[in-house]
Order: structure tokens, then C-alpha cells, then sequence
């Protein structure tokens, strides 16, 4: 057993006072400081994202009602798709916690198989968003608005380079969520799309067809942000991996070094888990 | 009042270290605390599912989807970041500062939010 006095520790991480008020090292509580303030740029952004959802309440999109699709099915199944991703990543965060478990066992094997599977679950995560990204960006059929400001949706997909009178069956639905829902077919259904003001389709930065533009800005500044969290997190804990694999910890005397990015990387879990329930559910 | 800012033996961070039996408990802490997130977020798609908001049994299923979420981070932060097992003094420096920024800010969101919800519903055309 190793005492202040027997104890060598290497001086990149004692304090400068030789004693840490926290028994924590310099680093790990840097580290946390760091997360403290990252928290609180997250929760600005969920703040500033709740301001708009309660104070235009009625014209706000309801989460399950956008994100409904899976990658393959034309179903719907909504939130689904974000309870998977949510998984992915919640799983990823416990086998981060058992890389920093074997880490204090010292034992290096589990700690290269548990960060490995870590990052496995990181890239999924990733691509889960990247494909959520896409569909969200390329959206339904979409809707047409006229001159005097009526909307129609479309019933069919126009495909990229096609025009409305290349599709057959092509169809325009009026008055959608009221009592007196018509579609509209044939000729009529084309003079209306020939004589639009625009389509809106999909999402992009100015204008969606999910809800008001600030839905949109919302959707890719929030899960973007926390996307590049998870984009970085997989960078350092690929940084970490490599670390270990070389030997640098067990040559070091502890694995601290894991238990740091484990921090950065539960952290990414827990911003998750608040961006699920107040973007998604609520 | 017992002194945390002096160094006894093993409390220096570096020195966390855990034998195969202590490792054993950990673990299966680790496993009981996945069960848990699990199952609250199974539950939390579920009840987004099945009931719709701007019925009588939202405001209900909306208040139990926060509490749901800070029980799952509280354990999130406390045994996957471990700062359960850390000093308190830690603990303290962390969670303060913090909680009461975001008590003033939820503050200032949800009552302004409220006025311009209620001046938009009142105007618009």
C-alpha cells in the first residue's frame, strides 16, 4: 500500500501544492469542470429549444408524428428509430463503465475488448444519426401551397428530375386533419401543382415541411452539436484505444487516462438522454 | 469536522485501484444499473407511443417522462461517472453552481415563454 510519503507520482499530474483538496488528480477534475460548463451550453441550447416549443405550442410539431420511419420499412413506427439510437448509446456508455473497471483490475485484455466495443457502438450511434439526418432532410412527398396561401399535400413521391404529370396516380390532399379531407386526382390535382407558390419538401436551414423554421434550425443545431460530441468522443476514445494497446498505461501504473475519457463519454450518453426526452418525447 | 484536503493513504485518485473480488460487485452494480435505464426508456417510448399528447393523461405522462429522465441521469452520474463514490466536497463543486444556473434559467424560459404563448394566442391572426 502506497502512502503520501512512499508514493511516487509522476509531476505532469500532482498539484502544485503536492496535494489534491479533491482526492482527485488535476486532470480528472479539469475534466469534469470542462463537463460542467459543456452541460451548461447544452442546456441552453434545451432551454432556448424549450422557450420556442411553449410559447408557439400550437404550431409546434409533436415528435412522434415526425420521426416515425425505419431505414427499409415503409411502415410507421414512431420513435422507434430514436429509442434504438438511445439504446446503441446507452449500451456504449456501460461497456465504457467496464473498460474503467478492468482498468482498475489493471487487467488489459478487458479493458482493449470493453473500449473496443465502445467504439463500435460510437460509430453506430453515428450513422444511426447520419441515416436520421438524411430522412429528416429529404422528408415525405411533401406539400404544395397556392398563391391564396391553401395547402395541399402530395400523395406520391415526385422523383428527383420527374415532373408532377410523369407520375401516375398523381394526387393532392386538401383540408388534411379536418372533417372535410379530399384528394384531388387527374387534371385538376395537376393545374393546382402547375399554379403553385412553392413545394416544400423535406427540411433545410430556412424552411421544413415538419413545422416552423426554427423546428429545423432546432433539430440540426441540437442533435448536430451533440453528434460532433459523439464524432470527437469516438476520435479520443480511438486515441485512448491505441494507447492501451501499446502499453502505454500499464507502463504508467494506472489507467486514469480511460476513466477520463469514460467521463467525456458518459457525459455524451447523458446529454443524450435529456435531448430524447425534451426534443423527441415531450 | 474531519479534514478532505490532505492525502492519506490510497485516496489520491491514481491509486483507484479495485481487486477481482471488489470487481465482481462493481459489475454486477453495472449490470443492475443498464436493467434500469432500459426498461425506463422502453417505458418512456411506450407511453410516447400509445398516448397521444393534448389528451386529459398528457400532463400526467409528461411530468412522469422528466421525472423518468433525471432518475436516469442521476444514475448516469452517479455510478457510470462515478461521482457517487467521489468526496463530497467534489460532489458539491460540481452540482451547485450548476443546479442553481439551471433553476434561474428554467425560471426565466418557462415564465417568458408563458407571456409570449399568451400574447400569440391572443394576436394571432
Amino acid at each position: 500500500m502506497a502512502s503520501e510519503a512512499t508514493q511516487t507520482v509522476d509531476s505532469s499530474t500532482l498539484w502544485g501544492g503536492g496535494r489534491s483538496p479533491f482526492s482527485v488528480s488535476y486532470g480528472k477534475m479539469m475534466m469534469w469542470f470542462f463537463l460542467v460548463s459543456d452541460a451548461l451550453t447544452f442546456s441552453g441550447l434545451l432551454v432556448a429549444y424549450g422557450y420556442a416549443r411553449h410559447a408557439y405550442t400550437s404550431a409546434w410539431p409533436i415528435g412522434e408524428e415526425v420521426f416515425y420511419s425505419l431505414p427499409g420499412l415503409s411502415g410507421h413506427y414512431p420513435l422507434i428509430y430514436v429509442a434504438l439510437m438511445t439504446f446503441i448509446l446507452i449500451i456504449s456508455s456501460v461497456t465504457m463503465v467496464l473498460a474503467v473497471e478492468a482498468g482498475h483490475r489493471k487487467d488489459d485484455k478487458a479493458v482493449i475488448k470493453w473500449l473496443a466495443w465502445t467504439i463500435v457502438g460510437g460509430f453506430f450511434f453515428l450513422g444511426s444519426q447520419a441515416w436520421e439526418w438524411s430522412h429528416f432532410i429529404h422528408g415525405t412527398p411533401g406539400y404544395i401551397t397556392t398563391q391564396d396561401n391553401a395547402k395541399y399535400w402530395l400523395t406520391n413521391e415526385i422523383p428527383h428530375g420527374k415532373t408532377a404529370a410523369d407520375v401516375a396516380d398523381f394526387g393532392l390532399v386538401a383540408n388534411v386533419g379536418t372533417d372535410n379531407e379530399t384528394t384531388i386526382t387527374g387534371k385538376a390535382a395537376l393545374d393546382l401543382y402547375e399554379n403553385k407558390a412553392m413545394h416544400v419538401q423535406g427540411a433545410n436551414l430556412t424552411i421544413n415541411e415538419y413545422g416552423p423554421p426554427q423546428y429545423g434550425n432546432f433539430f440540426f443545431f441540437i442533435t448536430g452539436f451533440h453528434g460532433f460530441h459523439v464524432f470527437s468522443g469516438v476520435v479520443i476514445n480511438i486515441i485512448i484505444f491505441i494507447q492501451v494497446l501499446k502499453g502505454v498505461y500499464r507502463r504508467r501504473g494506472h489507467y486514469e487516462m480511460v476513466e477520463k475519457t469514460g467521463l467525456y463519454w458518459h457525459f455524451v450518453d447523458l446529454v443524450w438522454v435529456f435531448v430524447f426526452t425534451f426534443f423527441y418525447l415531450i | 469536522m474531519e479534514r478532505d484536503d490532505l492525502i492519506v493513504n490510497d485516496s489520491y485518485s491514481l491509486n483507484n485501484t479495485h481487486t477481482d473480488e471488489q470487481g465482481v460487485t462493481i459489475r454486477k452494480k453495472i449490470i443492475k444499473v443498464t436493467v434500469l435505464l432500459s426498461v425506463i426508456t422502453a417505458i418512456e417510448v411506450g407511453l410516447g407511443v400509445f398516448i397521444k399528447q393534448g389528451t386529459t393523461m398528457w400532463p400526467v405522462v409528461k411530468w412522469s417522462f422528466i421525472v423518468m429522465t433525471l432518475i436516469k441521469a442521476f444514475y448516469i452520474v452517479a455510478v457510470f461517472m462515478h461521482l457517487g463514490d467521489e468526496r463530497k466536497s467534489l460532489r458539491y463543486v460540481i452540482l451547485v453552481p450548476y443546479v442553481l444556473f439551471i433553476i434561474y434559467l428554467l425560471f426565466i424560459g418557462i415564465t417568458d415563454s408563458n407571456y409570449v404563448n399568451d400574447i400569440w394566442l391572443r394576436f394571432k391572426p
